[in-house]
């Protein structure tokens, strides 16, 4: 069983600049701040590593910093620019008994992250998730497309916090 | 019913109006499409057990539409949902019914304001004949909806255009 802090330290060691912060000031558990295209050899090492075996991935979700600038753009509704998008993974070892967060930030532009599919099957269909409400782009996932909204949606991802509704889809009017 | 009360005349011959007797059969097996969308469904499917037992009133599940009378959208209806009940819908022989059951279908319920994937009302894809409200309804609110829907039937003629 390791703390977050010894978790930080030995990934440090190992992954150096990949590895860029860990916060604990939060009232939250303490999670560590991973670079977004190295989470996934990071997470093959604490997955595989005989002091961390964390083997199972209790939660991937994806988070709308909403950090940027607000532009209005005439008609009422506002768009955001620049900021970040998050995804945090809540995982844990059965067998050692840990649990750890990790977070990666992305740029809202172009919100790449490296997908860990390959180390836990059960991440497709959150990575989908992710990608289907935020928008974020998982890198070597298999199977990246919609997993809720219908696969013909094209009017942008529903959880980002600058998402207006369409007026119609399909023939069917939305707002109430 | 009152159907076949004191109508019987003599070697077994019973008189009826062909509107009474094709709405009473009507009226008396409404089969529905074994179909259920959300936390109503269960409530549905509550009143279809033994407790209150749908099936006094003739209504069984149907695995498909193509032998059902009635449609109870029981449940929140999704945008990509409403494409499927249409499609159900339409495959359903005349003469169909719908019954929409619970808050969500008959107006998005909860989801009114912000729900981004919630159709706001089952009847702007497909025409309803009764609206249960309730979130979710009690079985005596469904079953009182089936008998609103059976008095609808009733009243039905085949000569006169109804509203």
């Amino acid at each position: 069983m390791k703390s977050a802090q010894e978790i930080f330290d030995l990934l440090k060691t190992k992954f150096g600049d990949s590895i860029i912060e860990l916060v604990s000031t939060q009232p939250t558990e303490p999670f560590i701040i991973i670079n977004p295209t190295e989470i996934d050899k990071v997470c093959f090492f604490l997955r595989d590593d005989e002091e961390l075996l964390f083997d199972n991935l209790m939660n991937l979700s994806g988070v709308d910093d909403a950090n940027g600038k607000n532009i209005s753009d005439g008609d009422g509704a506002t768009k955001i620019e620049g900021g970040t998008l998050s995804v945090y993974y809540h995982i844990e070892s059965t067998k050692l008994r840990h649990k750890l967060v990790l977070k990666v930030s992305t740029q809202r532009e172009k919100p790449d992250v490296a997908s860990v599919e390959q180390i836990w099957r059960h991440a497709d269909w959150h990575e989908r998730e992710a990608f289907d409400l935020l928008g974020i782009n998982f890198l070597n996932h298999p199977d990246l497309r919609r997993i809720l909204m219908p696969y013909d949606w094209e009017f942008g991802y529903p959880l980002r916090k600058d998402y207006s509704n369409p007026e119609f889809y399909q023939g069917m009017k939305v707002p109430f | 019913m009152g159907l076949l009360d004191k109508q019987f005349s003599q070697d077994s011959i019973v008189i009826a109006k062909v509107d009474d007797l094709l709405n009473w059969a009507r009226l008396s097996s409404l089969w529905q499409v074994g179909f259920g969308l959300a936390c109503c469904a269960i409530e549905m499917m509550a009143t279809s057990a033994s407790h209150y037992d749908f099936d006094r009133f003739g209504v069984i599940p149907r695995p498909s539409p193509r032998q059902s009378d009635v449609i109870i959208i029981s449940g929140t209806v999704t945008l990509k949902m409403a494409i499927r009940i249409k499609r159900l819908y339409e495959q359903m022989p005349d003469p169909k019914y719908v019954i929409s059951m619970g808050s969500c279908s008959n107006s998005g319920g909860p989801y009114w304001e912000h729900g981004y994937h919630v159709l706001k009302g089952v009847d702007r894809v497909i025409p309803v004949d009764v609206y249960v409200p309730g979130c979710p309804p009690r079985p005596e609110a469904l079953l009182e909806g089936l008998l609103k829907l059976q008095d609808k039937i009733r009243n039905h003629s085949s000569v006169k255009k109804s509203a």
